[in-house]
């Protein structure tokens, strides 16, 4: 198994207001050297989060107490630019599960769906609406349910369907990544070599 | 039967099995790796308890981190060392071909597939590397994947990819003088813009294309990736089938010609239909260059910097903030600006005709005072032919030495980096911020521009100099 198994989620959420996150903000590149795929959670935002010192830079939301949870709220076309697979596991391994913008990036998306991370899109007033409640209350907490494909703003109810196609949603819910999938159909692989 | 596209036909028979409301399982002949997005690929196979599937069909070399001086010596960076030798280890413990640092076969990735025979018409080919769509210059389905793909292709020879829309892209009559494959690849970036291609795999087609080089049609594939595309390919021809004989991995005799049969019939159907077209004329096109912070900003060498009127909101926000980076102004004349480095190389422009191009250019003439010229060779093989056919030579002359083969400056991920403000006239293929170094300011052009730029010191037309 690649990963924790999706089940429905009930957390708080962090908000990232910001339109545009673009994969080298997420992860920058200098931290591309590693061999292992460990630490990468530590560098999550890291030029945004901490000073050349080190020091965390305050008002940042990863450095604001108030907001914890396994959601993560980005603003508008999160993911762009260079197709780092490490920006996906930066995400993951610094805890988040679910991303939710009203646009991502093509290749971010499939990298997080590789990864067991949930992208949800949303409609651009929702996430606004998301946004308000977080602001109102950082305690607030939102529900994923990745079966009937539903995202709920407890406090107040409202809900919106996410989009999500057959096989990754079975994915997503078993733990099992693209790799487990092909090893198991390694004997159609073996017929289509043979085949040829 | 259905009329099918030359993307289509590869792709259709390279299709192990259909997900029902998924993706498409792909079966992959060649697989090229590096040092920086395979490791965590070789850890997540052996945690898993996986062996390399068929080890015959992927090939290693390590081309990102590697310096391009000294190579004889052991690498002083300790990361880059590590992810180099972590590749060397990796591959002796699964069997992989590996054509490390001094090897006469070392090179970029992508410049080696080529020039070894291992890109084959026909084929697909992945790496974890974006310009992977280089190899499409062959008639050759090939792209970039992410690490977790790497690790597929390791374990299964397979990845899993929904099948992407298809576009062409032709371009007809007779190429200006001074005009190259890259400024073919730039000119259509800038009028498709860095998202033209979004979800398509490109087709190039009209007689500017046909009458490329192999080389530089695989300049020009390597550029699709900047206007979005997830890749780019060219039906191959006799150019194509002529480059490809003979080479070390190439087939032979009997296997030649049934080969070669097959590879006669991968062209596009005639009425076969693509689901977005373009067409430009060959004679619009001018030597270019960019003056931004992305591949769709380019201009005509001659051109004027637009003014960024009618922009608005963040398109208006990236246009100013970019020219800023830059430190130029609306509306300047791009041509004279004084610049400080010239770097040819890389997978767009390391290849032999790259350097001839260069050093016929600057022949009898001197690099200008002001400038720090970076000449990198994409391969062993290429150093080796420039040193044969006395390129270095006529380098030398002009105050210019040929490095050693490497990614270099392109991503700046060795010590060839570009100081803070600088400018840079580079032959390779991104000019994003900080690409070359941190405040390194990129400007994208061609090997014969960057000669030009080169010998005089500012932003010049190479055809001043063409008579
Ligand atoms: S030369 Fe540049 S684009 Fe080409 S493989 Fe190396 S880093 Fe990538």
């Amino acid at each position: 198994m690649a990963y924790d198994k999706f089940i429905t989620l009930r957390s708080q959420a962090v908000p990232l207001p910001i339109e545009n996150v673009d994969t080298d903000q997420i992860i920058p590149a200098r931290f591309l050297k590693a061999v292992e795929r460990k630490g990468f959670g530590d560098n999550l935002f890291r030029d945004w989060r901490y000073d050349k010192n080190g020091q965390e830079k305050a008002g940042f939301p990863l450095n604001d107490k108030k907001y914890s949870g396994k959601i993560l709220v980005g603003g508008k076309n999160f993911g762009s630019g260079s197709s780092r697979e490490h920006a996906a596991w930066a995400i993951y391994d610094y805890g988040f599960r679910v991303v939710v913008s009203s646009f991502f990036a093509d290749i971010f998306k499939n990298n997080a769906l590789n990864n067991g991370l949930l992208p949800v899109v949303v409609t651009p007033m929702f996430l606004q609406d998301i946004f308000n409640e977080i602001e109102k209350d950082p305690q607030s907490e939102f529900e994923v349910n990745l079966e009937e494909q539903k995202f709920t703003i407890i406090a107040t109810g409202k809900s919106i369907d996410f989009e999500i196609n057959t096989y990754k949603k079975h994915c997503l819910a078993n733990g099992l990544d693209d790799i487990d999938y092909l090893v198991a159909i390694k004997e159609d692989i073996e017929e289509f070599e043979k085949a040829r | 039967m259905e009329s099918k596209t030359l993307f289509d036909k590869i792709w259709d028979a390279h299709v192990v099995k259909k997900v029902e409301d998924g993706p498409d399982v792909l079966y992959i002949d060649k697989h090229l790796i590096h040092e920086v997005t395979s490791p965590v690929a070789f850890l997540g196979l052996e945690k898993r308890g996986l062996k390399v599937f068929r080890p015959e069909n992927t090939i290693a070399t390590p081309d990102h981190n590697v310096p391009t001086i000294e190579q004889h010596l052991s690498i002083k960076d300790e990361l880059s060392r590590t992810q180099v030798e972590t590749l060397t280890s990796n591959c002796e413990k699964h069997g992989i071909r590996l054509y490390g640092l001094n090897h006469p076969w070392h090179g970029i990735v992508h410049v080696i597939g080529p020039e070894l025979g291992i890109t084959q018409p026909g084929m697909t080919m992945v790496c974890g590397d974006s310009h992977t769509s280089t190899h499409g210059a062959f008639g050759t389905v090939a792209f970039g994947i992410g690490t977790s793909e790497v690790e597929m292709v390791l374990a299964s020879q397979c990845i899993m990819q929904p099948k992407p829309k298809k576009m062409k892209i032709s371009v007809d009559g007779e190429l200006k003088k001074g005009v190259t494959a890259k400024d073919i690849a730039l000119y259509i970036i800038s009028q498709i813009s860095t998202s033209g291609g979004t979800g398509h795999f490109i087709e190039f087609a009209g007689s500017a294309i046909t009458s490329l080089s192999m080389e530089g049609r695989m300049t020009l594939c390597n550029m699709s990736i900047e206007c979005g595309a997830r890749g780019g390919l060219i039906a191959p021809d006799e150019t194509t089938f002529d480059y490809v004989k003979g080479r070390e991995y190439a087939p032979k005799g009997e296997e030649w010609d049934k080969a070669l049969a097959y590879w006669e019939t991968l062209k596009t159907d005639d009425d076969a239909v693509f689901d977005t077209e373009f067409s430009f004329d060959a004679a619009d096109i001018e030597p270019m260059i960019t003056y931004g912070t992305n591949p769709g900003m380019g201009i005509g060498v001659t051109q004027y910097i637009p003014t960024g009127s009618g922009l608005e909101g963040s398109d208006k926000l990236t246009f100013e903030n970019s020219l800023q980076y830059m430190g130029f102004k609306p509306g300047d004349k791009i041509g004279g600006h004084p610049i400080d480095y010239v770097f040819v190389g890389s997978c767009t422009n390391g290849r032999i005709e790259d350097l001839r191009a260069f050093a016929d250019f600057i022949k009898g003439k001197k690099k200008a005072g002001n400038v720090t010229a970076w000449i990198v060779p994409g391969s062993k093989q290429v150093e080796k032919a420039a040193r044969e056919e006395g390129l270095v030579e006529i380098l030398e002359a002009a105050g210019f030495e040929l490095r050693q083969p490497g990614c270099s400056a392109c991503l700046a991920m060795n010590d060839d980096k570009i100081p803070e403000g600088k400018y840079a006239v580079a032959t390779s293929n991104r000019n994003f911020e900080g690409r070359q170094g941190p405040g390194a300011r990129t400007l994208l052009a061609s090997p014969l521009t960057a000669a030009a730029c080169a010998i005089t010191g500012v932003i010049t037309d190479p055809r001043k100099f063409l008579g």
